[in-house]
């Protein structure tokens, strides 16, 4: 008997035939859609009493009632009213979740005939669609995003013309004001973008480009597997189907000879942008999926932050770095001078932010506004805005943070008020530093000794900042700096909080940061950012559960290995078989205590690699040690999914193409990040959602990441579970529902224009700035998800993450960690750097320090190399007999002494390895120092991978592998002696 | 009629690369008849930023200077191309990459090198001001474009709305001797051309050394006492006048100086005078002064 539902499942199931037939009929590409394969495809119910069949023959549809006895694929509900409710073109996404976890739903059959399927029927609903603009003469402008910036992109006959910035129309909202000192200021009308942004044509174009699978020559799966010659020997094509039969082999097999955690898996630290594409995203839905032992990253930029200021004003959410809101405005209207502490925005555009800042700081420097900067190197920033420049030895910031403390306290150029409300353990600092517990006096004097910085400069800034309403920007945004990669980064990091507990934090005028992040944009429109893990599903590893799921309901993820490898020690992991580390846990302060092994009880060591790209040479420390590991007979396969042929992709068994995300569908916002840098977009001066259209068809046999592991989980037979029966463009609509765009903009409106503006708030519902309920003694009001609440001591929402609440000189945290703890006092102390002069011996030996910060012209390893056009950039790398080589700057007396001329090329060494690179010669490089960015791409070893001098410009190959301190999974790159000599080729 | 210039502004170049990445990914694997055939894809510089460094550690600063082609209203270039390089009545100079085919003369005829020579296509090539995008109807080349601190600006004025904004803003040509009446204006040029002359000046104070903010320095050209008498008692004027910073720094900017012996006089309520020589051949950081208190 049929009740009502069973008549509207019925009727459903006709609907879907005509429907199938229109949409074929009125769009060619769905028609095509439907030609790409034979299907017999089943919509039925468990029970057995009503069904239909579509037929899919040739491209034609037909479809009968009744159950079929073979169909490739069965779409199985429950009950009628649960199958019309969810496949009524705007179902409930959440009703959707929760019946196939509730086994409601179900695809039966072929994995692949289901997903198909699946992914058909949901086509039905964008095709058509209009993407992009008609600019006339056959060229059509797409949007897209990248790590610098947003942009228009310009394509004709399927190849991309150009790449813009976005110039916002008469359609876009106006753009804020601020007045200040009895002027108006109000940014441009469009985006900036980055030198790495404008050379994408060219890496999209890329000599470069993997653009078929390929499988290593003297690699056989089933015979020898040759390890000791990855990285020599090469590669040959073979198809698709081989490699990913191949991939999809050995991931069972390692499972079943090994049990969990066999497959480890890592990317670098940074991805072509998007929601959905990122790292965060479409890989840790897989790895999650099939089981795996994560790759735990390292705050590698933050290290300091997070291993050291958090303990004295929390922030573990921001990784150890402050808040920021609407600092801009209080900084043009208060602010009597800027100290920028190994801070250098104009290099690393704060994070993701192009060249917003600039605009603004170019404003602070029209106002006249006194600048310092310190930092061993005259950096870019310090030269666009000039101002005082002080250049301590890598690895002595602390001292000079105790000798303006110092200062401060013999001269009373401090705010005695606020320290005795709002912070807690000063007079026992303020002993340390005046020399009551170790007989020492901090003084200027005394710091001299160590940063080489004369005490005068040091006295005449403490003054300075001691009598001005100052902002600090300790690093490019509020926390990184290359500072913080130091041996003692830790204790630059605390001492830049400590430093702002005395001049009272948040008074008008008195913050941090540089301009770089706290414009008043909208902050309660809501848009994720890239750590909100996309579709990932992953409530652990991402700001999923916090920040998206209960936007975008998906089927979550979890991965069923308990183990973790830290990044900066795989090479000890795989080659001596165990290792240990220390987690970045951003939930609270303690989460960086708990200690963990490598490998976890009863898991199997490491037997498969499955790299993302092929950074770590360039990022990571000491890196000789990666292609020493890859060579060892350890790691049983090796496969790598990149984009271009660099890197550790060259020492891969299988190499699986990924295509860029201009070939690809994705969305997201400018500069969001989301997650540890929450509000991030507060960098930029007009917030902007972006489609990421998919400008052109991806590059030879490329495929986007998605598209990959989609094809890998469907021979594990996961392919439904990892795409839900949906495609990227689907997925990307998903996003789209899940903001807050649906109030204002249609999915069909913003699919054509491609972004949307968010208009900025009205000055009244402006943010509060940061730190001003804290110096007020107010309630926070800042709209800021972090602290949890369980971390608040007094009441929600009353004082900082610590546990009294208050910033504190004497950290609570570490006193019941460790309150004897050498490397780490609950008090900052002055430790020198375990590697720089204090190490005599050494130093002797390698009496140069390398200073190799963040890189200007390519983001991580993304735009070096690769014949980009980046490359010819003079201040990026110099053209030497037909080489690209790195540039290392020297010290004009440095050079001299060692016959060192400008252009020419130069070893840098020390026992760890040998870099070949330019050399340039410049008084902007401190005396005894060697300045050469990290982050290069190419990895070119002369001889044996490992063993002999890189041409590539992999400067980390100099850098230490240990621990900034012992409790810690830190990197301290910038603690690191070498020399440097003529090279003539050896 | 309103004639297309370039503004660059000394000041505000921070050697981002941005001009000259837009350049290349405009012009690189694209071809735009009638005006340019597609740039190699390296080696070229259609808008080269030259880099100077001027002072010593510690006290240096940084300038920069992108050159592109000056769309010279007596373009050498136009002259040596035999009716292939045109001058624009909107003040462009084009080459034409089809008629100047094989003449690889033409680099050489630039006085500011702004003219390439493609190898493998056989023929010169440099800047267009993106004119194929201006006459679609842009209001920016991609360079003036991408630029984010507002030293690259494109400019439509008439020659006399020019005359009076270079004359209001101290615009000046790059090298004017060259006389080819340059549409590329500079703005701030003297942060490029003059010498930095800077140095640090010290005191003893309760035992301690500080910096001697407030400071007045004098430079002189020659020596002043010298002077003095060579002009029968009249002191000569100091070329320029600064004042220390709080950090006892001095800074002296926008002068050309000669090669050869110049002099400080440095002075300071309650401390000796001092004044000395120096030889200075260019930009340069005299070191750190020590002043004396003056005994009683």
């Amino acid at each position: 008997m049929s009740t009502l539902a069973d008549k509207r499942f019925t009727a459903t199931l006709l609907g879907v035939e005509v429907l199938l037939r229109a949409t074929a009929r009125r769009h060619p590409d769905f028609a095509a859609r439907l030609r790409e394969r034979d299907i017999v495809a089943q919509i039925a119910l468990r029970d057995g009493s009503h069904g239909r069949y579509f037929a899919i023959r040739g491209g034609k549809v037909k479809s009968a009632s009744g159950i079929h006895p073979s169909p490739d694929c069965s779409m199985v509900f429950d009950t009628a009213d649960v199958a019309v409710r969810l496949m009524k073109p705007n179902r409930d996404t959440l009703e959707f979740i929760s019946a196939l976890k509730n086994f409601e739903m179900a695809l039966d059959g072929s994995d692949e005939a289901g997903v198909w399927f699946s992914q058909t029927l949901q086509m039905m609903l964008t095709a058509g669609t209009e993407y992009g603009t008609d600019m006339g003469d056959g060229v059509r402008r797409f949007t897209s995003n990248t790590n610098g910036g947003p942009v228009f992109v310009f394509v004709k006959d399927g190849k991309i013309l150009r790449i813009t910035p976005i110039e916002f129309d008469d359609s876009d909202p106006e753009s804020w004001t601020i007045e200040a000192h009895g002027r108006i200021f109000s940014p441009p009308r469009k985006t900036t973008i980055n030198s790495h942004t404008l050379a994408w044509k060219s890496m999209v174009y890329s000599p470069a480009r993997i653009l078929y699978p390929m499988k290593r020559v003297d690699f056989d799966p089933n015979g020898e597997r040759n390890p000791q010659n990855r990285g020599t020997s090469g590669y040959e094509r073979i198809s698709w189907d081989e490699a990913l039969d191949l991939v999809a082999a050995e991931i069972k097999r390692v499972k079943r000879e090994h049990g969990p955690g066999a497959i480890m898996n890592g990317s670098g630290s940074h991805h072509t942008w998007g929601i959905l594409g990122y790292w965060l995203s479409a890989r840790m839905r897989f790895f999650n999926t099939i089981g795996w032992t994560p790759i735990a990253h390292n705050p590698d930029s933050w290290e300091g932050w997070y291993w050291g200021a958090t303990h004295h004003w929390g922030h573990s959410a921001r990784n150890g770095g402050g808040e920021t809101y609407s600092t801009v405005e209080d900084c043009l209207k208060h602010c009597e001078m800027v100290v920028f502490w190994s801070s250098d925005p104009e290099a690393t555009s704060g994070v993701y932010g192009a060249h917003e800042g600039t605009i603004r700081r170019q404003w602070l420097k029209e106002l006249g506004i006194p600048f310092v900067h310190i930092d061993p190197y005259y950096n870019h920033t310090a030269a666009l805005l000039g101002g005082k420049w002080l250049a301590p030895l890598p690895g002595t910031d602390s001292a000079m943070v105790l000798a303006i403390a110092h200062t401060w306290i013999t001269e009373g150029l401090y705010d005695q008020d606020y320290v005795a409300d709002r912070t807690v353990g000063f007079d026992k600092w303020k002993a340390y530093i005046l020399g009551e517990e170790d007989g020492v006096a901090k003084t200027p004097e005394w710091q001299e000794a160590e940063s080489g910085v004369p005490a005068k400069d040091i006295r005449a800034l403490a003054r300075e900042w001691g009598s001005k309403r100052t902002y600090l920007a300790p690093g490019g945004i509020v926390g990184f700096g290359a500072a913080c990669r130091t041996a003692t980064g830790g204790d630059w990091a605390r001492g830049m909080v400590c430093l702002m507990a005395m001049q009272g934090l948040g008074k008008p005028g008195v913050n941090v940061g540089c301009m770089q992040q706290g414009t008043p944009v909208d902050t309660r429109f809501f848009f994720p950012g890239y750590a909100e893990g996309g579709f990932s599903g992953d409530l652990n590893g991402t700001a999923l559960a916090a920040n998206m799921y209960q936007r975008m309901p998906q089927v979550a993820t979890m991965n069923t290995v308990q183990q973790a490898i830290p990044r900066l020690k795989i090479p000890e992991a795989i080659m001596d078989g165990h290792c240990e580390g220390y987690p970045t846990d951003p939930r609270t302060i303690e989460g960086q205590f708990f200690r963990f092994q490598y490998p976890s009880p009863g898991h199997s060591p490491v037997k498969m690699y499955y790299k993302y790209g092929g950074s770590h040479f360039g990022t990571m420390v000491d890196t000789n040690r990666y292609a020493r590991m890859y060579r060892a007979d350890k790691l049983e396969f090796v496969v790598n999914q990149s984009i271009w042929f660099e890197g550790e992709a060259a020492f891969a068994d299988v190499i699986l193409p990924a295509c860029t995300s201009f070939e690809r569908w994705d969305i997201s916002e400018f500069a969001n990040s989301g997650g540890y840098i929450q509000h991030s977009f507060t960098q930029v001066n007009h917030r902007v959602a972006l489609m990421q259209h998919k400008c052109i068809e991806p590059l030879g046999e490329s495929k986007s990441d998605f598209q990959i592991f989609l094809e890998l989980a469907t021979r594990l037979g996961l392919g439904a579970v990892y795409s839900e029966g949906m495609t990227e463009l689907d997925w990307c609509r998903r996003v789209f529902e899940a903001t807050d765009l649906p109030k204002t903009m249609s999915w069909k409106e913003f699919a054509k224009k491609g972004y949307y503006v968010v208009p900025p708030p009205s000055v009244e519902r402006r943010d509060p700035v940061s730190y001003r309920w804290f110096y007020e003694d107010r309630l926070k009001d800042t709209p800021e998800l972090a602290p949890l609440p369980g971390d608040y001591t007094e009441e929600f929402r009353r004082g900082l993450q610590t546990q009294s609440g208050k910033l504190e000189f004497e950290s609570s945290s570490l006193k019941r960690l460790d309150p004897d703890d050498p490397e780490r006092s609950p008090i900052l102390k002055y430790v020198p750097a375990w590697e720089g002069p204090h190490a005599a011996e050494l130093y002797e030996k390698y009496p140069l320090h390398l200073v190799s910060p963040h890189a200007r012209f390519t983001f991580h390893t993304m735009s070096d190399g690769k014949d980009s056009t980046i490359n010819d950039v003079k201040d990026h790398r110099v053209l030497i007999d037909g080489y690209y080589y790195w540039v290392a700057r020297v010290n004009p007396a440095d050079a001299a002494a060692r016959g060192i001329t400008e252009g020419a090329l130069i070893k840098l060494f020390n026992d760890r390895g040998a870099v070949i690179c330019a050399a340039q010669l410049s008084e902007r490089v401190r005396p005894g120092t060697v300045h050469s960015y990290e982050s290069a791409a190419t990895y070119d070893p002369i001889g044996e991978p490992g063993e002999s001098p890189d041409r590539g410009g992999c400067v980390n190959i100099l850098t230490p592998s240990r621990m900034m301190i012992k409790r810690s999974h830190a990197m301290a790159a910038l603690s690191c002696l070498i020399d440097v000599e003529p090279w003539a080729g050896e | 009629m309103a004639r297309w210039h370039l503004v660059i502004d000394v000041e505000r170049c921070e050697d981002c690369n941005n001009c000259f990445l837009a350049c290349k990914d405009e012009h690189v694997d694209n071809e735009w008849p009638g005006y340019a055939a597609s740039q190699p894809r390296h080696g070229q510089r259609w808008i080269d930023i030259l880099r100077k460094e001027r002072g010593r550690y510690p006290l240096v600063d940084a300038v920069y200077l992108p050159v592109p082609c000056m769309h010279c209203d007596d373009a050498p270039c136009v002259a040596a191309g035999g009716g292939a390089v045109r001058k624009r009545e909107d003040g462009i100079v084009l080459i034409d990459p089809v008629r100047t085919q094989g003449m690889s003369e033409l680099p050489a005829s630039c006085p500011y090198g702004a003219i390439f020579w493609n190898e493998e296509a056989g023929l010169p090539q440099k800047c267009t001001l993106c004119a194929h995008l201006l006459d679609q109807g842009w209001r920016d080349t991609r360079c003036t474009q991408a630029c984010p601190t507002g030293a690259l600006r494109l400019v439509e004025a008439s020659d006399m709305q020019m005359q009076a904004t270079a004359a209001g803003q101290g615009l000046e040509a790059l090298n004017p001797e060259y006389a080819t009446r340059p549409r590329v204006l500079y703005k701030n040029l003297s942060r490029w051309d003059s010498h930095l002359v800077c140095g640090s000046v010290s005191l003893e104070r309760d035992g301690l050394v500080e910096c001697a903010a407030g400071a007045t320095v004098e430079l002189y050209a020659g020596d002043p006492v010298a002077a003095e008498s060579a002009t029968g008692g009249s002191a000569s004027a100091p070329l320029s006048t600064a004042i220390t910073d709080a950090f006892g720094d001095f800074r002296i900017d926008g002068l050309v100086l000669e090669p050869g012996g110049y002099s400080f006089s440095i002075a300071l309520e309650g401390y000796a005078p001092v004044s000395y020589e120096v030889d200075i051949a260019g930009s340069c950081n005299v070191g750190t002064i020590r002043l004396q208190e003056v005994s009683l």
